[in-house]
């Protein structure tokens, strides 16, 4: 054998687990453009999330419930604290609040048919109630937002509750934002703004700051309603014991809770992915800021963020939610990213799944997009459909599990039910580690 | 949140009635903070006396054992006029250390309300209306005073956590809104020694006066720093020995509506309060302007 | 005329008696009193009636209006005709923050003093205010017209769209993207037009008009500080 010198091995080439090639190539931008980054969606993250929970179902100690004859109920009333017309939805699941703006109109009355047939409401966003939503939806919500755009006391009226919003998941502390692309002149008209501009939004409302006043804009709000409709405060996930508790103090008949995971149209992805908690860490908190007050079931908790199946519902359910509210999940199922369009989303430098510059107004699905050519890509009855047949799945499942632990309705599951595979969701949920009778954290 | 009022009075003929104003304003406030409630009163003084107000949950067993310990002082007996489960010491200026010395190390379950020679104050959870019949607040006098009723935002609804808060002597403050930074203060408060009882931002606030003024600045000096220092939404109502001040945030979302007369000047965070003061018809009402101190003094 | 007590009756009687006149009312006027600074006085009105409120009121008086003509003899509180809708609202003495908060059509006329925030996110409203208004009017400022004849605070007009302004007297600072602008024919006449509607005498030539300097309409990095 020769001892010919030979090139010794090279040092295996190692990306930073810092300075990412996503987080590279997202300087560059910034260095370019001068601009953060706007996208939308929920945090792209991995956050303890329900995935972490179990169910402990029946076994010898707790007895299942037969399917089909021994009826698992998932009727909820919302709104009984102290409004005329609670609202009565057939399912524990709504849709949450999306804007004719964000959504094309086809989008929107996708939403609305799917939710009409599974008998729950949807809910407008930012920049008010269009004819096509409140036509094809049997319950509508109407978000009372910091920028009022389209706010007026008709629709007030005319609609089934009102959401005030202080805030939402994805951005706590947030305003709206919505780009010039998307600015057409419908929209521009509804909003009383110029078309084509960049549009924003507030974080605070115009005319009250902190709960001692909303209590009397809540007042305001009843007095111009005759005291019918439900009045929901929503909350992004922040400080959620205080703000369950102040949101009762100031008048909700209903809190609504958006984590992290929850969507936007488009804002700052630094404010998703850095600002807000996941939904899991807003649950119990919430909880029992509504027992602290004697006001458990009396005033109803809506939690949002991430919900895609029954599994979910059931956990938020178990948790001591009284509904669950989707958003990114009813887009997706009535075609948000879709493979189908993959050869548009590598067009736009990106994949199915992975696309979420919405605010630019060229979704391939048609659905958060303006332009009428793309938006006609959507058959709002055959989308209404999907919607309507992926909410009857969210309840089966969530029946199903029910059933397993031994309820007879979704909102006897408890707390008990559930185990945790780690830490963080231990904690979290206040619930103990899988096999174990642990639940770290503070005592409460 | 909250509700503040405040009265001040110039025709010193009002003097009898500053409890029932101040009563009948607080309890108009209801809605705005349903937790708790307070008022300081600034009521008689004889000179070379100090007052304490003090606090305790089961006034039953400690009021006499402070009674006893009281009669063990040193040179005159301190008086002890107790009110429901607040009661108030009168002694000797001279006596105020020692004793407020002795209420830390002998009586840990009675709390220090306030002291100095013209202030009282009585506060407790429970809805502004119960909180003055049980103090008998209607039948107070006085030359000016200042009432709170509360809805705690991130802090406990505790008896501590009302306001208002006392950090000085004859010294106390309100506060509507909430502050964003009060935690570091706190701690920095706490390295200069300056000590406070609760989480509660609005015990920062008053903290951060005291040790202000106890470094020398006047109230208006302080509450002038306090624009920078403080950071967050705040309308402050401050009572001193003399007189009281108000102060709203430079972005001042949180409510402030004032009046004044040849008889009174008075403070409320809605018209509503001020409704019920006589001839509020003819007296000029107006909104402080943010950043800027206001101050009035006998 | 119809005498509503406020303090025999309640806040849902009166606006439950008002809300419910209906296009073709016999009554046509009608009077409010007892207000004591009660919130949500008159609010979500829809009815071309003519409504006047014997006192000083708290928050959100004449909210929501439409077609009504309310008429204030005393103070408001915060919030005055926010988000109204048409017709027209008059305050004899001041207005506190908030004054006809993102009000979407109509005529409000305050003939004291406007406190910070007046006109704040209007979207089509016109407010005109005799004596001075606060700090931060006119934020975000969409559409609509707001004269002021006294002295405006600090940030006026701060971010805002296509909002005009008309302040005769001084101006503590103008906002990010508010700038003076030329008073030309058109906006004499306009304003001639607005005082005449409010019953306010002054010369429209005293005035000058302020407006959206359009910077931000499209995000430059250079703006960022206005940020």
């Amino acid at each position: 054998m020769t001892d010919k010198p030979s090139k010794p091995p090279r040092t295996e080439p190692v990306q930073s687990a810092t300075f990412t090639p996503a987080v590279n190539a997202e300087i560059r931008r910034a260095a370019a453009t001068g601009i953060y980054d706007i996208r939308g969606g929920g945090t792209k993250r991995s956050v303890p999330h329900f995935d972490d929970l179990l169910f402990l179902g029946a076994s010898i100690s707790r007895y299942p419930l037969e399917g089909y004859r021994e009826k698992c109920a998932t009727n909820v009333t919302l709104g009984t604290r102290f409004a005329k017309k609670p609202i009565e939805l057939d399912i524990p699941i709504t849709i949450a609040g999306m804007s004719f703006g964000a959504l094309s109109g086809q989008a929107k009355e996708a939403l609305g048919r799917g939710a009409t047939a599974a008998g729950t409401s949807t809910t407008t966003g930012d920049g008010g109630m269009t004819e096509e939503e409140r036509g094809h939806s049997q319950l509508l919500v109407y978000q009372y937002l910091p920028s009022r755009y389209g706010m007026n006391p008709d629709d007030l009226r005319r609609c089934d509750a009102i959401e005030v919003v202080v805030g939402q998941g994805a951005k706590p502390g947030g305003g709206g934002m919505l780009l010039g692309q998307k600015i057409s002149d419908r929209v521009a008209g509804m909003r009383d703004l110029p078309a084509g501009i960049d549009q924003r939004s507030a974080c605070r409302h115009p005319d009250w700051t902190g709960p001692d006043d909303l209590e009397i804009k809540i007042l305001e709000l009843r007095e111009i309603t005759g005291w019918e409709k439900p009045i929901y405060v929503k909350v992004g996930g922040a400080r959620p014991y205080f703000d369950t508790a102040l949101a009762v103090k100031s008048g909700a008949d209903v809190v609504v809770l958006d984590g992290m995971q929850g969507g936007t149209a488009a804002t700052q992805d630094v404010f998703i992915e850095h600002v807000g908690i996941p939904i899991l860490g807003c649950i119990r908190p919430a909880v029992q800021a509504l027992q602290d007050l004697g006001m458990h079931r009396k005033v109803q908790l809506i939690v949002s963020g991430g919900i895609r199946n029954g599994a979910d519902v059931a956990k938020a359910l178990a948790l001591g939610a009284d509904a669950v509210s989707i958003g990114t999940a009813a887009l997706i199922a009535i075609g948000d990213n879709d493979p189908r369009w993959e050869d548009d989303y590598q067009k736009l430098g990106t994949t199915a799944g992975a696309y979420d510059d919405w605010h630019e107004g060229m979704d391939p699905a048609g659905i958060t997009t303006q332009d009428p050519k793309l938006a006609a890509r959507l058959d709002p009855v055959i989308a209404g459909r999907q919607l309507a047949n992926y909410l009857k799945v969210l309840t089966l499942e969530a029946q199903t599990i029910a059933r397993a632990c031994g309820k007879s309705h979704v909102h006897n599951l408890e707390p008990e039910d559930l185990c945790a595979l780690t830490i963080e969701a231990a904690a979290m949920a206040r619930v103990p580690l899988a096999g174990t009778d642990w639940i770290p954290g503070k005592g409460f | 949140m909250c509700g503040i009022v405040g009265l001040f009075l110039k025709n010193e003929a009002l003097k009898p009635q500053l409890g029932e104003l101040l009563s009948a304003m607080l309890i108009t406030m209801t809605d705005r903070g349903p937790d708790s409630a307070g008022i300081a009163i600034y009521g008689d003084e004889v000179s070379d006396m100090i007052k304490l107000t003090v606090q305790s949950a089961s006034p039953d067993e400690d009021f006499p054992a402070l009674e006893q310990s009281l009669h063990s002082l040193k040179g005159d007996n301190p008086k002890l006029s107790i009110r429901d489960t607040h009661a108030v010491i009168h002694a000797n200026a001279n006596q105020g250390d020692t004793i407020r010395a002795m209420l830390m190390s002998s009586h840990p379950n009675i709390r220090l309300m306030s002291y100095g020679q013209s202030i009282e104050i009585y506060k407790e959870v429970g809805l502004p209306k119960k909180v003055v019949e049980r103090f008998n607040l209607t039948s107070a006098s006085g030359s000016h005073g200042i009432g709170h009723t509360r809805m705690a935002t991130e802090s406990a609804v505790t008896t501590l956590g009302a306001h208002p808060f006392s950090t000085g002597s004859d010294q106390c403050l309100v506060h509507n809104g909430s502050l964003s930074n009060h935690n570091t203060l706190r701690r920095q408060l706490n390295r200069e020694g300056i000590t406070t009882q609760t989480e509660n931002d609005s015990e920062v606030a008053a903290a951060y006066l005291t040790a202000r003024m106890n470094e020398g600045d006047s109230l208006g000096e302080a509450l002038t720093a306090g624009i920078a220092d403080l950071d967050g939404f705040f309308t402050f109502v401050v009572g001193t020995r003399d007189g009281f001040g108000v102060l709203r945030d430079p972005i001042a979302c949180k409510p402030a509506v004032m009046a004044e007369n040849e008889d009174y000047v008075a403070f409320g965070s809605e018209y509503r309060a001020l409704v019920g003061l006589p001839d509020i018809e003819q007296a000029r009402v107006w909104e402080p302007e943010p950043a800027q101190v206001y101050f009035w003094s006998h | 005329m119809p005498i509503i007590d406020l303090s025999e009756n309640g806040l849902r009687h009166l606006n439950e008696t008002l809300q419910s006149q209906a296009q073709g009312t016999n009554q046509q006027d009608w009077e409010i009193i007892n207000p004591r600074g009660s919130h949500a006085i008159a609010v979500g009105l829809d009815a071309p009636i003519n409504v006047t409120v014997a006192g000083s009121t708290g928050y959100y008086c004449g909210g929501m209006n439409k077609q009504a003509s309310i008429t204030v003899k005393g103070s408001v509180g915060p919030g005055v005709a926010e988000n109204m809708m048409s017709g027209i609202v008059v305050v004899e003495g001041d207005a506190s923050q908030y004054a006809g908060a993102t009000g979407r059509g109509g005529m409000l006329v305050v003939r004291g003093n406007a406190a910070s925030r007046c006109g704040i996110s209007m979207k089509g409203i016109d407010i005109v205010v005799e004596g001075n208004i606060g700090h931060m009017s006119a934020f975000m400022a969409q559409r609509g017209n707001l004269v002021v004849l006294g002295d405006a605070g600090e940030a006026l007009g701060d971010s805002l769209y296509e909002a005009r302004l008309y302040v005769r007297g001084s101006v503590k600072s103008l906002g990010a993207d508010c700038i003076e602008k030329e008073m030309r024919p058109e906006h004499l006449a306009q304003l001639a037009e607005l005082l005449e509607r409010a019953g306010t005498d002054a010369d429209p030539a005293s005035f000058r008009r302020y407006g959206s300097a359009r910077q931000l309409y499209h995000f430059n990095v250079d703006n960022a500080s206005a940020y």
